[in-house]
């Protein structure tokens, strides 16, 4: 095998920025956010697919960056947690982990309102248990999950007496 | 696991160029959702020169309908299979099975053609590149010894697709394309029972669509596994049972296991239960049947004993209760 680096020039969105990047093929998404972007928000966990802290949204997908090569979100629309906050506010996710403490040592927190985010996007309006089942990949070792199901629920209503989406 | 092997990523929009592009290039690996693949790759368990991802073929990701049945393309997520209304209402342990694969967000990329084709898996096998370089490799992959069987000649690595049983059940059939053409074969024939090569895949062949006959449309099943952990895990035994009753006699029963042997297995004579009642006495010979069986080994941190006796349980209970 040459040592030579195969790569690709990736054209995609990240956080609604256009991009233009060449990218080696052998790059994992959740690097090429961390160190090519400085997006560091997306962290690294089990850096297998098991904790979900990498989770981001791919096309609205809520997908594991750490599984994902960069090269293949070719043409993708890619978001982040740092694309959640709007003019610095944050987002009615962002506003339930904090005033619900969903949050303890704060690294499975980026994944987990991704993957919630993504959720509430398809089903505004979801039960407890679909709460449970939309989070059941992101693993949580500090909070027990009953925090972090009443920030999600604490944002469901915030959103729900504004009448718009997440 | 931070091991990544330098390889050339390649995106065909075809299963033909797909095809193409692995008999052109030496070692060369398919990958659709990744979410097995992409670890097996950073475990050194596989090291592809070229990566073939399967994402960019949207033929393969319609579920199709006709006289014949539903045919369902590999690329098809597991989300999309669990969701789709004709297979929860009709192919009802085909839903079931893709709801129980891994978590929801792998559900939302991994494919079914993954599922059906993914590895089998192993305590020694499903490691780190310094954790099995240290063990000496195994049987399975660089190795001399299995230590799962110390002596043993074959592997004994468990199959561990959820989806593979529930679609045996319906007798699914599958296209295969490869360099030399297209061919269908019925699922179970895509499967032998060894650990090491566990798939009857030729080189460079890709599986495409997934065929579910008419003939078994709306026939009540059921799938359950058992895992370690409720909200993501690889089954530690997983059943599937499509039974159709007549004047509270079995007409058909069809049962399928995962978990316990290096292929996703259909139960052997279960048609000795045509014409019968199913009372407690013949449940109870049924599940000692499936126990028999089922040959799990020292593949998971779980015992086989009690692999063993939950897969005897689940084929029992799912029995029971479609016969109401």
């Amino acid at each position: 095998m040459s040592e030579k680096r195969n790569k690709t020039l990736l054209h995609c969105t990240v956080n609604g920025k256009e991009r233009d990047d060449v990218v080696k093929d052998n790059l994992l998404l959740a690097d090429y956010l961390r160190e090519e972007i400085g997006l560091t928000g997306t962290k690294i966990g089990c850096d297998g697919g098991e904790c979900g802290c990498c989770t981001v949204l791919i096309d609205g997908v809520p997908q594991h960056a750490c599984l994902r090569l960069a090269a293949t979100c070719q043409e993708a629309e890619i978001e982040t947690i740092e694309a959640l906050a709007e003019q610095n506010r944050l987002s009615a996710l962002q506003r339930g982990f904090h005033e619900k403490l969903g949050t303890q040592c704060g690294f499975c927190t980026p994944g987990m309102i991704m993957a919630a985010e993504g959720m509430l996007r398809e089903n505004p309006n979801p039960s407890e248990d679909e709460i449970r089942q939309g989070l059941a990949a992101n693993l949580c070792r500090c909070t027990g999950y009953v925090k972090i199901i009443e920030a999600v629920q604490f944002a469901i209503d915030e959103l729900g007496s504004k009448g718009k989406a997440a | 696991m931070e091991y990544m092997p330098n390889f050339q990523l390649h995106r065909p929009e075809s299963a033909a160029e797909a095809v193409k592009l692995h008999s052109e290039n030496t070692a060369a690996l398919y990958v659709a959702g990744g979410t097995d693949m992409i670890v097996n790759v950073r475990r050194g368990i596989e090291q592809p020169e070229n990566l073939i991802d399967l994402s960019a073929v949207t033929e393969l990701k319609a579920i199709t309908e006709d006289k014949e049945g539903l045919h369902i393309g590999a690329g098809v997520t597991l989300k999309e299979v669990s969701g789709n209304e004709h297979i929860v209402s009709n192919y009802q342990a085909v839903a079931e099975a893709a709801a129980a694969v891994a978590g929801i967000t792998h559900q939302q990329y991994g494919t079914l053609g993954g599922n059906l084709c993914l590895d089998t898996r192993c305590l020694f096998y499903n490691q780190s590149e310094w954790w099995r370089q240290s063990n000496d490799y195994c049987l399975k992959a660089r190795g001399e010894t299995c230590h799962v069987a110390s002596g043993g000649k074959r592997c004994f690595a468990a199959f561990s697709g959820d989806v593979a049983p529930s679609l045996l059940v319906y007798q699914a059939e599958v296209d295969l394309v490869g360099p030399e053409g297209t061919r269908r074969i019925p699922l179970a024939e895509m499967y032998q029972n060894d650990g090491l090569d566990h798939l009857t895949l030729k080189p460079g062949e890709l599986l495409t669509v997934i065929h579910l006959p008419k003939a078994l449309a709306g026939c009540p099943s059921r799938y359950e596994k058992a895992r370690i952990r409720g909200s993501i895990d690889y089954p530690l035994a997983g059943a599937a049972v499509r039974l159709e009753m007549a004047d509270g006699n079995v007409k058909d029963l069809a049962i399928a296991l995962t978990g316990v042997n290096p292929y996703p297995q259909i139960v052997k004579g279960t048609d000795d239960y045509a014409g019968d009642a199913l009372d407690e006495e013949s449940l109870d010979k049924l599940r000692d049947n499936v126990r028999k069986q089922a040959k799990p080994m020292k593949t998971t941190t779980v015992a086989p004993w009690y692999r063993r006796r939950v897969i005897g349980a689940l084929a029992r209970r799912l029995t029971a209760e479609l016969a109401g």
